[in-house]
């Protein structure tokens, strides 16, 4: 069992309204220092697979079928050594 | 031997301890005191409310369902359909997670509807926080408006009105009172009953978690510093899952493959199980080991009480149980068999082939019921007695009447509410004929010509200074307001969300609220179909506003002659219903009484609310026959922020303006302007049919007055107030958004 | 004319698409269950509103894969019509068979309210009923209705003509304050490039009885109907 930390962001030029918005909250709870907030999405995701290249050909191939859209996402992930099955 | 610790969790007293003991004939388990707690909580078992919510009038003509049968109450409005509804109360929830508590609040209703087979066509929220001025409530509000938005709005339900109401006792303790309305066939409605013994139980949808757990007894039976703790308590919502199961349960219940359906709301498993049990005269049986879980090692208990969300009991015929899930199974849903319909009138629980629980169902449904001693606290004696007449009759701080109409008009609790709306889909099932902003929304009833108008109301400030006269307002008003739309009130639904009862102030609050609701119910005769009570709506002693919440139905025969408040045309005379030119009852200080002029401009809540049941009837009588002979072009309830606010709106609604020339003299010209005096309704009429409306007035002897003439696009009550009515829209439209800072 | 409309789970417009066309308009029309791989001879296939899936991931990111999509995108390459509405347009824009993405509107709420929209050609088999340059009024209900797409995407689609509603003033002007959601030059609605496969997020049938508030949305039908008798007369 391999688990993948899956990280899909949006392009860099894609405007990100909830990024701007918690950019705008953060400076107003006093973290002047903020100067960029880009928000995406985290995935955790658990693969059964023979090794770590066939685990890892399949999540990529996750990713440009259904986890990104591809017009207006980029994705990357870090895949993990053998760990137990959760619960 | 059971200690003070076990007992304070599940919120039962020592007293109520021995009892138990005492029909048992034992100690219960800890399993079997698990399911008292629940069930003999407040919020499942109504213990403080229950005498006292028997003075409600429950019975009537169109009645099918009557209030404490079902999940909700039924009224038929003809052609072989009945409309389903029942306003319920998140607040509790809410307060620690407004988004997931607003969330789960409108799944649990709207289950609560399609579990009795019908379809939901509408849903209704009364909200109230504390003002926006706190950080803290500007939190809770965003996050409430935008859980029910993204719960509503996902399921498919419109979402066609409501109130948001602002006031310092709901900072911290806001209410969430979620409404939804269903249509049905009146003779394919389904009960929430498990009988017929070998009939079978199957669970359907979610999972069960450990959310949630004394959401029934520890949430909403104890105050709010203790519950601060209970976080773990919240429950997390999924409106996909929810229109799923709603989809299925509805092809369901056309099949005839089941006797009962439930949903799993507070309290979880025990409540739906023991109930439906209860309501069939049979016992039912359960085997943990069967629910499916979402986490490992649950015990009994955990899965008992669990309140996960989207989850239903369906009472299967026995032998249908794979069909039944063959049609789940095309929806996408999990259901599993977890127990049967027994003979024996027990809750019986095992795990495996262990029975760990065995109670009988009578002594489970049956909570002691407690009638308590009220009494009025001497701070509201105090503000009654408030010589109101002792204020000067100018607006504060040297402000001109036309400022303090921008400053009502402004001000959130009177101000447009669009910007919450907006968030909400208002238009989806294609019904939605007034969509919200008036006084009721009116909804159409495809294949036939009817409609059917609904509004909430219920006011808090009111209640306080007067529960009695607060309560009948709130009924009145609801009603008022349908009437308005063109609509007959037919049935309403109530919420009914107080302190703690246990305190004397609290519980006389209730007890007069109760009467005084009740009183105008059976003036108008309105029955009460449903509802929902929540008690111990309090912080550091400091209880909320007594806020009855009323839900109204009302029926148009010919749902093309609604009525709005705008204005329609330029030459149409303005009357003002049920007043007249010499009323000191419309123009001296006691109907500035409770009014948002003085919360809002004075800082002050003080005088006695009055409202005369037999003139409210005789007003809406005139309002609506007057709508229904097409005399009326235009209604608007008079009441929050006065005369001159209701003109206002209904001149910012037309984009007409209006010159008035006549108002009632003398008086005081606050009282005149902003005084909040009850039964009374500004209408517009064609010229042409003013005098048939004047005479049909003195036959029903409701007075009015001919306040003047809508046209120019300026608002005109000199001396005192001259603007246009563009300034008055800017004011009315962005009043709330300015406040709320978005 | 027989319209199919797709059912995905969490969709919620089907009824309401189903009613304009059965009740209102006197179509045949029928549902087309997310399972099914078969369209049963309809003429246009009509992706509704909702959310699919409950919009979990992306709105529509799920949907594309339901088995009745993979029906619908043959039918869209024979030249079928398929009109998405709302979550109809993101899926097909998930899909690929539109250019361009829904993304959160840009102030990140939900929208319900009346909008202007003109009608920017009328010679597609969606809006021929319409006159070029008519403003139409229409509701929205939408968390994700900000249209975008790339640089060259856009300049392409302007080229060719495949922007057919936009977003605009009651006097049809193309201004911000007429933009609800941020949309890339205002656009409401794209056709693909061979025109037979619209998307739009305003809800035309939503608007087709003035007792609801309107009736512009019926021109949309309309237009649907009479390309459809158009075609048979050209046979």
């Amino acid at each position: 069992m391999f688990l993948a930390r899956v990280y899909v962001t949006l392009k860099p030029a894609v405007n990100d309204p909830q990024g701007l918005t918690i950019l705008g909250g953060l400076h107003t709870l006093g973290f002047a220092s903020v100067e960029q907030v880009r928000m995406g999405k985290y995935l955790e995701i658990r693969v059964d697979a023979p090794d770590a290249d066939a685990a890892r050909a399949q999540v990529e191939a996750m990713c440009r079928k259904l986890l990104a859209n591809p017009v207006i996402e980029e994705f990357r992930f870090e895949l993990d050594a053998p760990a137990p099955a959760a619960g | 031997m059971i200690d003070q610790s076990t007992l304070d969790e599940i919120a039962l007293s020592w007293e109520e301890y021995r009892l138990i003991a005492q029909r048992l004939g034992r100690e219960p388990n800890p399993l079997e005191l698990g399911l008292f707690g629940a069930l003999w909580s407040e919020h499942c078992g109504y213990k403080n409310s229950k005498p006292l919510l028997r003075l409600f009038p429950t019975e009537g003509e169109h009645v099918l369902v009557g209030a404490g049968k079902e999940n909700a109450g039924a009224v038929a409005i003809g052609h072989g359909l009945a409309i389903v509804m029942k306003i319920e109360s998140h607040n509790h929830p809410s307060a620690i997670e407004p988004y997931q508590g607003a969330a789960t609040g409108v799944g649990g209703i709207v289950r609560d509807i399609f579990t009795m087979g019908a379809r939901p066509i509408a849903l209704l929220n009364s909200l109230r926080f504390g003002p926006l001025s706190e950080a803290r409530n500007r939190y809770l509000f965003g996050g409430v408006v935008g859980g029910i938005s993204d719960y509503g709005n996902c399921l498919g339900i419109p979402n066609v009105g409501g109130e948001v109401v602002f006031g310092p006792p709901y900072s911290g303790n806001p209410l969430v009172n979620a409404m939804c309305v269903g249509l049905v066939e009146a003779d394919g409605m389904v009960r929430a009953v498990a009988s017929g013994p070998g009939n079978l139980l199957m669970i359907v949808g979610a999972d069960t978690g450990r959310d949630g757990i004394h959401g029934a007894s520890g949430l909403a039976s104890r105050t709010f510093e203790e519950e601060r703790e209970l976080r773990s308590a919240v429950q997390v919502g999924n409106p996909f899952m929810e229109k799923l199961l709603l989809e299925a349960c509805l092809e369901l219940v056309q099949t005839g493959w089941i006797v009962g359906l439930q949903d799993l709301g507070a309290a979880g498993l025990t409540s739906a199980a023991v109930e439906s049990g209860a309501k069939g005269g049979a016992g039912v049986e359960i085997d943990v080991l069967q629910v499916p879980r979402r986490e490992t090692g649950m015990d009994p208990y955990e899965v008992m009480l669990s309140e996960s969300q989207e989850r239903m009991l369906v009472v299967v015929r026995r032998g249908y149980q794979d069909r039944v899930k063959t049609l789940f199974d095309k929806w996408g849903l999990h259901c599993a068999l977890i127990g049967r319909v027994i003979p024996e009138p027990e809750a019986r629980i095992l795990e495996g082939a262990r029975v760990v629980a065995a109670v009988p169902l009578a002594i489970l449904t049956a909570p002691p019921l407690y009638r308590r001693q009220g009494a009025p606290s001497s701070e509201v004696a105090r503000l009654r007695a408030y010589d109101l007449s002792s204020l000067p009759d100018a607006p504060p701080g040297g402000m001109s009447w036309s400022g303090a109409l921008l400053a009502l008009l402004a001000s959130p609790n009177i101000a447009s509410k669009r910007s919450v709306y907006r968030q909400y889909d208002h238009q989806v099932l294609i019904n939605t004929v007034v969509p919200p902003g008036g006084d009721a929304a009116v909804l159409r009833i495809k294949g036939t010509p009817k409609g059917i108008a609904l509004a909430t109301d219920g006011n808090g400030r009111l209640c306080y200074l007067d529960p009695f006269a607060g309560g009948a307002i709130a009924v009145a008003e609801a009603a008022r307001n349908v009437v308005c739309a063109g609509a007959e009130p037919l049935a309403l639904t109530n919420c009914l969300n107080f302190g703690n009862p246990e305190r004397p102030e609290v519980y006389y609050q209730l007890e007069e609220c109760i009467k005084g609701m009740s009183e105008m119910c059976q003036r108008l005769g309105v029955p009460v179909i449903s509802g929902n009570v929540s008690l111990y709506n309090e912080t550091a002693g400091q209880a909320v506003y007594p806020t009855p919440v009323v839900g109204m139905l009302g029926l148009l025969p010919d749902v093309t002659r609604h009525c709005t408040p705008a204005f329609k045309a330029a030459g149409d005379a303005v009357y003002l219903l049920g007043a007249d030119l010499a009323a000191g009852a419309t123009t001296g200080p006691e109907a500035l009484a409770g009014s948002e002029y003085l919360a809002h401009l004075h800082g002050l809540v003080a005088g006695r609310p009055e409202i005369d049941l037999e003139l409210e009837a005789r007003v809406q009588q005139l309002c609506l026959e007057g709508i229904r002979q097409s005399w009326v072009r235009s209604a608007h309830d008079c009441s929050d922020g006065g005369l001159a606010v209701a003109l206002a709106e209904c001149c910012i609604a037309g984009g007409l303006g209006f010159t008035a020339s006549a108002l009632p003299q003398p008086g005081r010209a606050d009282a005149l302007l902003f005084g909040e005096a009850q039964s009374r309704i500004v209408v517009s009429v064609a010229p042409e049919h003013a005098l048939a409306l004047e005479e049909r007035a003195q036959t029903l002897n409701v007075p009015l007055i001919a306040l003047g003439a809508v046209g120019g696009d300026r608002l005109a009550l000199r001396p005192w107030v001259d603007l246009p009515v563009a300034a008055a829209q800017d004011a009315w439209e962005h009043g709330l958004e300015r406040a709320a800072g978005s | 004319m027989k319209f199919g409309v797709v059912v995905f789970p969490g969709t919620w417009s089907d009824m309401d698409c189903y009613h304009v066309l059965d009740t209102v308009l006197h179509q045949e029309v029928r549902y087309l269950w997310h399972q099914e791989t078969d369209l049963g001879g309809a003429d246009c296939v009509i992706l509704p509103g909702g959310f699919s899936y409950g919009d979990y991931l992306r709105a529509g990111a799920l949907a594309r894969f339901a088995p009745i999509m993979g029906a619908v995108a043959d039918f869209a390459a024979r030249g079928g019509l398929v009109l998405g509405i709302c979550n109809g347009f993101q899926i097909l824009c998930e899909s690929g068979l539109l250019p361009g993405v829904l993304m959160r509107n840009r102030h990140l709420q939900f929208r319900c309210q009346w909008v202007h929209l003109r009608a920017e050609r009328a010679t597609t088999p969606f809006s021929g009923a319409m006159q070029p340059g008519q403003v139409l009024r229409m509701p929205i209900s939408h968390g994700e209705g900000n249209y975008y797409a790339d640089a060259e995407t856009l300049a392409e689609l302007e080229r060719r003509g495949q922007v057919v509603f936009r977003y605009c003033a009651a006097d049809g002007r193309i201004t911000e304050g007429a933009n609800p959601n941020g949309a890339l030059r205002n656009i409401a609605g794209i056709v693909n490039r061979e025109g037979n496969v619209l998307g739009m997020m305003p809800h035309p049938e939503r608007c087709c009885e003035p007792l609801v508030g309107g009736a512009d949305g019926l021109l949309v039908f309309q237009s649907l109907v009479q390309s459809s008798l158009k075609a048979l007369g050209a046979v």
